[in-house]
């Protein structure tokens, strides 16, 4: 168990490095830092001295030896754009981001599961039916798309909800800002969230779905109906309880990809976070914050890949055997 | 059409006789053929795909106007509503955007673009996959290791991540250049850089297993070299699922090409695409010119739920675990 840790977290640090090594690359050779830094009218003995004084002079390894070693103290360097620390850039949009990717997770799940359960025991009605069909849709629709249309049909037409921005916020601690606590923030959630956490909640749906149909055949729930327990027993006690593991998972590994797609949904509603950020950074060329994202992302999915091994480590038993034969 | 598939099904006893037939020839079995009829969803589809492409590929001769033209570009009619509403023009089927361009020309127009661009993303995707699928595969050792740790690491990220980095590192790698003439290229290298992953997963599992047969080693007894091998015999047999992903992406791809449009890291809006006039039509829709977005977002569902319905289809038609 313990080797399979040691592996796992190696194998983690060998994917950061690998994207700290693409970051420091496209930081080093995509445009020159020095031309980012100086005004026009430098001279060419001052860029040269900021060249020495930034360690451009260096050896290639030192100098990503040090990238890595700034970007663990999380000092990603200074923006091009707004001539700001990175990191406080991005530490002041990411609980927009946060708060919005976790209520999306919640209401990919939330809605999911039943509507997989349901379709699932009541395969031929036509209210499964009309959800497989939604799914398809969720499946197929760019994201952006569905923002859109809930603006126009929610915000535009009716006037129920706001189309961006996050409402009022309140500051808690230092630095972070929640809208969980104000009407306007929590109306402000519902829009962006719903289509954010679309494709989650079809891809949650197909597999609960998907999940049951396999489970519901197994020899254990044919037993439970022979000793005659009831169908909810079944349902929910046996089947379901069974296909959650892999949902589980499938969400945590999703959560990154929320993080990830918040940049479309973030640019439909002007909402305040990290995605807008990136996006501002990839038109104009702002490779500290690009780099400081990509790693960003890097360092979530890794950690939360970790998590979801090492918990289904622990969950599964079959796995420990597996792991012990490789 | 039908009957050339006929014909070569009729004689039973042969086909059976043959060594595993290749998978275009399985693909062409009647079999495959009855459960494409079978299911009046997947016709509809292809229906639906076969329609848009046509009208893709013959755009400059069904469209009443040319977006690219200023000569047919109409300043004074811009943001007329459709035909069939108050304060609609004739000569606008669909009604015109910001620009004064015709909007049914103009969807035309940017189908063709946003199809081609994902077609050949696709297959930029396709080659590069293939290529490194195969030689991990193949060639094993060290070389199958760090590609399929690229593989890996690069899975970490969402496509439409990947697709946004490449765009931003080209751009600026391309400073001298505007961005009129780069866009094209660079949407295809973008699509082509995020997809390949999957494609290269699944020739180099293919290829793992086809390298132990009899045929392959005894092409390398005959002193064929290892690219010949590759390419001539390993190839045809590893190529089956690869069609499979390649319908799936497409519709994959083409989201990915509207999406970065819309986002503004794609085409300049004086091209249109599907994404573009999404774009502009995005900020009219609160001023009630509904339209601009409508209809270009319609056909892009459309174009992506038929081909995604397809590529479903084709997936458990030739998985022979749920025949």
């Amino acid at each position: 168990m313990l080797a399979f840790i040691i592996r796992r977290l190696v194998q983690s640090i060998g994917v950061l490095l690998a994207v700290a090594f693409i970051a420091f690359a496209m930081f080093r050779f995509v445009g020159d830092p020095v031309n980012q830094i100086v005004s026009i009218e430098a001279s060419p003995e001052e860029r040269a001295q900021i060249r020495e004084s930034l360690g451009l002079n260096d050896p290639f390894v030192v100098q990503f030896a040090r990238y890595v070693g700034r970007a663990a103290q999380l000092d990603f360097g200074i923006s091009y754009q707004f001539r700001q620390p990175v990191t406080k850039l991005l530490g002041e949009r990411m609980p927009a981001t946060l708060e919005l990717a976790f209520v999306s997770a919640v209401f990919a799940l939330v809605v999911g599961i039943p509507m997989g359960v349901y379709t699932a025991l009541r395969r031929d009605s036509w209210l499964a039916k009309l959800f497989q069909a939604v799914s398809l849709v969720g499946v197929s629709l760019p994201t952006f798309l569905i923002g859109i249309l809930l603006i126009y049909v929610f915000a535009v037409t009716l006037g129920w909800l706001p189309s961006f921005g996050r409402g009022e916020v309140v500051r808690i601690g230092d630095w972070w800002t929640t809208g969980f606590l104000t009407a306007s923030g929590l109306r402000a959630l519902i829009l962006p969230s719903i289509t954010l956490g679309m494709f989650q909640m079809t891809l949650i749906m197909r597999l609960v779905r998907a999940e049951m149909l396999e489970v519901l055949r197994t020899d254990y729930i044919k037993f439970a109906r022979a000793r005659g327990l009831t169908r909810r027993a079944i349902n929910f006690g046996h089947a379901l309880k069974n296909t959650l593991v892999p949902v589980i998972t499938i969400t945590g590994l999703q959560l990154g990809s929320i993080i990830a797609f918040a940049i479309i949904t973030e640019t439909v509603f002007q909402w305040p976070g990290m995605g807008v950020l990136f996006l501002q950074a990839v038109q104009n060329v702002d490779i500290p914050i690009m780099a400081a994202y990509l790693l960003l992302i890097a360092f979530l999915f890794v950690v939360i890949n970790l998590a979801v091994d090492l918990l289904y480590a622990v969950v599964d038993p079959r796995l420990k055997v597996s792991v012990r034969a490789a | 059409m039908s009957d050339a598939m006929q014909d070569r099904t009729e004689p039973p006893a042969q086909a059976e006789a043959a060594p595993a037939p290749g998978w275009f020839a399985r693909m062409m079995d009647h079999d495959l053929m009855a459960s494409f009829l079978a299911s009046r969803v997947t016709v509809l589809a292809a229906v639906v795909t076969l329609v848009l492409v046509v009208l893709a590929l013959f755009a400059p001769l069904i469209a009443p106007y040319n977006p690219f033209d200023p000569a047919e570009v109409f300043l004074i009619d811009s943001l007329t509503p459709p035909r069939w509403q108050a304060g609609g023009d004739p000569r606008f089927l669909l009604g015109t955007d910001d620009q004064g361009r015709d909007l049914f020309s103009a969807i035309l127009y940017g189908l063709r673009v946003s199809l081609i661009i994902g077609v050949l993303g696709v297959m930029m995707a396709a080659a590069i996959g293939i290529t490194l699928g195969l030689v991990a595969g193949y060639v094993g050792g060290r070389v199958d290791a760090v590609i399929m740790r690229i593989a890996d690491v690069q899975l970490t990220f969402p496509a439409i991540l990947i697709a946004l980095l490449v765009d931003g590192v080209v751009h600026a790698l391309l400073k001298g250049a505007s961005r009129e003439d780069t866009a094209f290229g660079v949407l295809v290298v973008s699509i082509g850089l995020s997809f390949w992953v999957q494609y290269a997963r699944t020739v180099r599992g293919s290829t793992l297993v086809e390298k132990h047969k009899d045929y392959i080693q005894a092409a390398r007894l005959v002193g064929l070299s290892p690219v010949v091998i590759m390419a001539r015999h390993v190839l045809p047999n590893v190529i089956g699922p690869v069609l499979v992903i390649l319908t799936i992406n497409l519709g994959l791809a083409v989201i990915t090409e509207a999406t970065l449009s819309f986002l503004g890291v794609g085409l300049p809006p004086t091209q249109p695409s599907l994404g573009t006039l999404i774009r502009i039509g995005n900020d009219y829709l609160f001023s009630g010119e509904w339209w601009i977005v409508a209809f270009p977002g319609l056909t892009l569902a459309a174009l992506v739920l038929a081909v995604n319905l397809l590529g479903d289809w084709l997936r458990d038609a030739l998985n022979p675990k749920l025949r």
